[in-house]
């Protein structure tokens, strides 16, 4: 079962939601430095692929398994390890773009506000890190969901449709987070139905209906 | 730098009673809920002194109930929504202190301002001065036995569509000892006889619950994520 030269480890899951079959025993391995593209038509199971992956759903049956062990078994280690951004930005619109990170990268590590501010700027909303969430676009809110990602300074990233409502600027500084993320030996599955154009290799995973 | 558990309580205290000045309708709604099914009753019945000093505890017991009912379905519900509730479950800490953290601001906002607000309600409905003190802390411990409770039924409603009703039909017969104690020790208070026998029966109730139910309604949570 435990494979060492990879970190991440998807093992034959199945995952039936009320009569639907929705995953008929995926696996997969990702290790330091790669980044796998799950591809599938809509209602193929990726989002529910992504939300087993990082624990938040059960496989009926089959394991993951991270760096050799059952996430369950180390759920704290795991959860501070990776970093998700659903297909909601998960941002509170009473809240202001800073706080929100504030409020949920501080649960992960102990941030200052001048890091939060510098990882804005890096998405490209840094001149938003005041208003409320609630004003802004859906293309700058996806941004700020961006901005936690890096903000949390996790190993895996699991994201799920990461281009949605980006312009072509915004697509690009995505697809450049990733290759720098990779480069530097992190991990990340990301869903998404377009084609990555990244400047590196990248595994895909076709999930059918 | 990892975060403590109690840094992160913290943390999630202060997210919740921001989150909850940034809405003062939210805030106010119960409070005036309160104040107003409070205020039918003499309307409705007969302002008489003696009459009104006889039904006060239960008018207040019953609109305090209510009105800590009416808040309780948004305890996880904006979270889930919004999908911070995910972001909330794979912080890297325990379900259970979110959860702990989240009720207590909970009571902060709904329970504790009803408490503050009952001497006014109370003072309307001919309640001698002498019976504050006693039903301030009965309704302090009733409101927070509730909010554990309504912790429970908000994790396994959360899921569900329209899921305050339900709320309402697990939360209700569970909050009935609240309700038959808390009434019973401020009319007692009203009447000048101790009410410690049924305030000891509430204190009971919420160490009970403040025990337990973190439990349930983490384990209640973590099913509805699914």
């Amino acid at each position: 079962m435990t494979t060492l030269d990879s970190d991440l480890l998807v093992d034959a899951v199945h995952v039936w939601r009320g009569e639907r079959h929705v995953l008929k025993g995926v696996g997969f391995t990702v290790s330091g430095g790669e980044l796998l593209h799950v591809r599938g038509a809509n209602g193929t199971g990726k989002t529910t692929l992504l939300r087993v992956v990082c624990g938040l759903l059960r496989p009926e049956q089959g394991n993951v398994a991270w760096r050799g062990q059952s996430i369950a078994s180390v759920r704290a280690e795991y959860q501070l390890a990776l970093a998700y951004a659903s297909h909601e930005p998960a941002l509170k619109s009473e809240l202001t773009a800073l706080e929100n990170l504030r409020f949920s990268v501080g649960l992960k590590r102990r941030v200052t506000d001048a890091e939060l501010r510098g990882h804005l700027e890096r998405t490209g909303v840094g001149a938003c890190a005041g208003l409320p969430a609630r004003v802004l676009s859906a293309g700058q809110r996806r941004r700020v969901a961006m901005a936690r990602v890096l903000a949390v300074q996790a190993t895996l990233w699991l994201l799920d449709e990461p281009f949605t409502n980006l312009d072509a600027a915004g697509s690009r500084l995505v697809s450049e987070l990733l290759v720098e993320h990779v480069g530097a030996g992190g991990l990340a599955v990301v869903v998404a139905h377009q084609d990555l154009d990244l400047e590196r290799r990248v595994r895909c995973l076709d999930l059918a209906a | 730098m990892s975060v403590g558990v109690l840094a992160a309580m913290r943390l999630i205290l202060r997210r919740e009673l921001t989150l909850s000045f940034r809405r003062p309708d939210q805030l106010l709604q119960p409070l005036v809920f309160f104040l107003i099914v409070t205020t039918l009753f003499p309307l409705s019945l007969s302002p008489e002194l003696t009459l009104l000093r006889e039904m006060a505890p239960g008018v207040l017991w019953v609109a305090a109930l209510l009105a800590a009912l009416l808040s309780m379905d948004g305890l996880f519900r904006g979270d889930a929504d919004d999908g911070t509730l995910e972001q909330l479950a794979l912080s890297g800490q325990a379900l259970s202190a979110i959860v702990i953290a989240k009720t207590i601001a909970h009571w902060l906002v709904t329970g504790a301002a009803l408490v503050i607000m009952s001497p006014l309600v109370a003072t309307a409905l001919g309640m001698p001065v002498a019976a504050f003190a006693p039903m301030m802390l009965s309704l302090a411990l009733g409101t927070l036995t509730l909010s554990w409770l309504g912790a429970i039924g908000a994790g396994l409603t959360v899921g569900l569509r329209r899921g305050n009703v339900l709320l309402s039909l697990i939360v209700l017969p569970l909050a009935m000892p609240l309700l038959i104690f808390g009434a019973n020790a401020t009319d007692r208070a009203i009447a000048g006889s101790s009410p410690a026998g049924a305030l000891y029966f509430l204190a009971a109730l919420c160490v009970l619950t403040s025990t337990l139910a973190p439990l349930a309604a983490t384990a209640a949570l973590r099913i509805s994520l699914e």
